[in-house]
């Protein structure tokens, strides 16, 4: 606190914009992501949290409730849960009603896998529950390329589940890449399809992220055609504000425009720790256990890391960008991964100053853990071994390559 | 003249919705709408106070009384009531 003291002259405004207000954080969190489990049927290349097996300290299901029960009293209205897979928890649809009949409404993500109709006829019966399919590409081949085979076709019967039982407004999860975000208007025609709701999110190089963010990040030629398409599209499309650092192409998106980490934004992980951000699982953003340091308020409102990241920050290299105001140096975790300055500009940054940064002197940051199946298993996407090739440069060109640039090589 | 121009809302009787709930913040309140699932930001510790004094005010006018805001912000208050009221947070209730 003393700490605080010296490097907070600034105090909170009593008046103005409210983005004013969530830099210096609020009560409690307003995105709180809790990942139930680190394991996950799945393998996806660009998974941000490098889930695969079963933590044994994973949280027990008392342990659970308890965190629920102090949500509710906090007031957290409502909570991301993911993972890892998190319906593969046995004790997973008892933390959903427990959560709802406790005032805390819920919005999970899956890939599908345990979506049969009877779970979207449970699903439809509830209120206060969002369910998210994750699906990064509007077709097989560019969704299971990244995603591992039978994905696409695992996350197409749970939506069709979902719609055939009733459930209104599934939201389809899509997290944009160099392959897939020539496929917007098709995600679009995919969710109407289905009576859902797109949501694209952008991709982090957090987790197994790091290890295929160069390949797969959006190029800054495609960034434009993305923020021309939510120009468009935006009224109906959903982003979790995860795009505000394409504000520095002309007008802001809609959305609050500040990165939340620590403010308003903030993960609890299977075991208990909390982050700052779900893009941020790493020993640098851990503000402490919820075990260990007295529970999840404690360390929302205490945490010295907290404190620090609510305290003005200085913006480096970014202080003398007109977009400043709305681009804010764009993402602290997109930034700390591909090592960069955190006080710098973001490796995507549109006006091109990611990109000479990237050139320039760096360190990428050891991952602190790894969840990985250390066994390839069958759902492994086949990219990672494809990419160990070193005469391949550029993703395999498939028959059906619809990106422009797809084997093209500079 | 400030009859004259006078809201009719003033006149009219509120409550805040059943289904909304207020989280205290630092610089006034968070509320959420269970049914419709929509946040909104209440801007000022005063604003708060007059939301919560509406359901046993006669009017809106004896609330933003009660909440000690001065007439003249009035008008200012009744608008951002009115925001409240298109994402139903607050709801018209027959006059007691
Ligand atoms: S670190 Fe990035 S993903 Fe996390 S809150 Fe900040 S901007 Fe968002
Ligand atoms: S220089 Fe910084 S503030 Fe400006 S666009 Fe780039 S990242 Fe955003």
């Amino acid at each position: 606190m003393t700490l605080l003291d010296v490097r907070t002259p600034v105090a909170r405004p009593t008046t103005g914009p409210l983005v004013n207000q969530f830099e210096f954080g609020l009560d409690a969190p307003i995105c709180l992501t809790w990942e139930l489990t680190y394991a996950c049927n799945l393998a996806c290349a660009h998974c941000l949290s490098s889930s695969g097996k079963r933590d044994p300290r994973e949280l027990t299901t008392e342990q659970c409730e308890a965190v629920i029960d102090e949500l509710q009293r906090m007031q957290v209205f409502y909570v991301n849960i993911g993972g890892g897979e998190p319906t593969i928890r046995p004790d997973f649809w008892h933390l959903l009603q427990y959560a709802v009949d406790h005032n805390v409404g819920v919005k999970f993500s899956t890939n599908g896998v345990r979506l049969n109709p009877e779970r979207a006829a449970f699903l439809a019966s509830t209120d206060y529950v969002d369910v998210q399919i994750s699906l990064d590409g509007a077709t097989a081949e560019v969704n299971d390329y990244v995603r591992g085979p039978g994905s696409y076709d695992t996350a197409i019967t749970a939506l069709q589940n979902l719609q055939d039982a009733g459930f209104k407004d599934a939201k389809i999860s899509v997290v944009v890449t160099r392959q897939n975000v020539t496929q917007l208007d098709e995600f679009k025609a995919l969710a109407d399809q289905y009576g859902a709701t797109l949501r694209l999110t952008r991709l982090r190089p957090s987790g197994r992220g790091a290890d295929v963010w160069d390949e797969l990040h959006p190029l800054p030629e495609q960034q434009r055609v993305l923020y021309d398409w939510l120009m468009a599209n935006g009224d109906n499309v959903l982003t979790g504000d995860s795009f505000f650092h394409l504000a520095a192409f002309g007008e802001s998106l809609p959305g609050l425009n500040l990165c939340g980490a620590g403010r308003v934004v903030c993960l609890i992980d299977p075991i208990g720790d909390v982050y700052a951000c779900p893009f941020a699982i790493h020993d640098n953003f851990l503000a402490g256990n919820l075990l260990a340091d007295g529970g999840f308020k404690q360390v929302w409102q205490t945490s010295e890391l907290f404190q620090e990241l609510r305290s003005p920050q200085t913006s480096g290299a970014c202080t003398s960008c007109e977009f400043f105001d709305s681009c804010r140096g764009g993402c602290m975790a997109a930034k700390f991964f591909t090592g960069l300055p955190l006080d710098g500009p973001d490796p995507e940054c549109v006006q091109g100053y990611g990109e000479s940064a990237l050139a320039g002197e760096r360190t990428i940051p050891a991952a602190s853990q790894d969840h990985s199946r250390t066994t390839p298993g069958r759902n492994q996407p086949v990219m990672l071994t494809l990419t160990r090739r070193e005469d391949l440069e550029a993703p395999p060109v498939s028959a059906c390559a619809e990106n422009p640039l797809a084997g093209f090589r500079l | 003249m400030t009859t004259l121009m006078a809201d009719p809302m003033l006149a009219e009787a509120w409550t805040l919705s059943g289904s909304v709930a207020l989280r205290p913040e630092p610089f006034g309140a968070l509320a959420y709408h269970f049914g419709n699932r929509k946040l909104t930001f209440l801007k000022k510790q005063q604003l708060v106070d007059a939301v919560n004094a509406l359901g046993d005010s006669k009017t809106v006018a004896d609330a933003l009384t009660r909440a000690g805001i001065p007439e003249a912000q009035w008008p200012a208050y009744v608008k951002a009531l009115r925001g409240l009221a298109t994402s139903d947070m607050i709801l018209e209730r027959k006059p007691s």
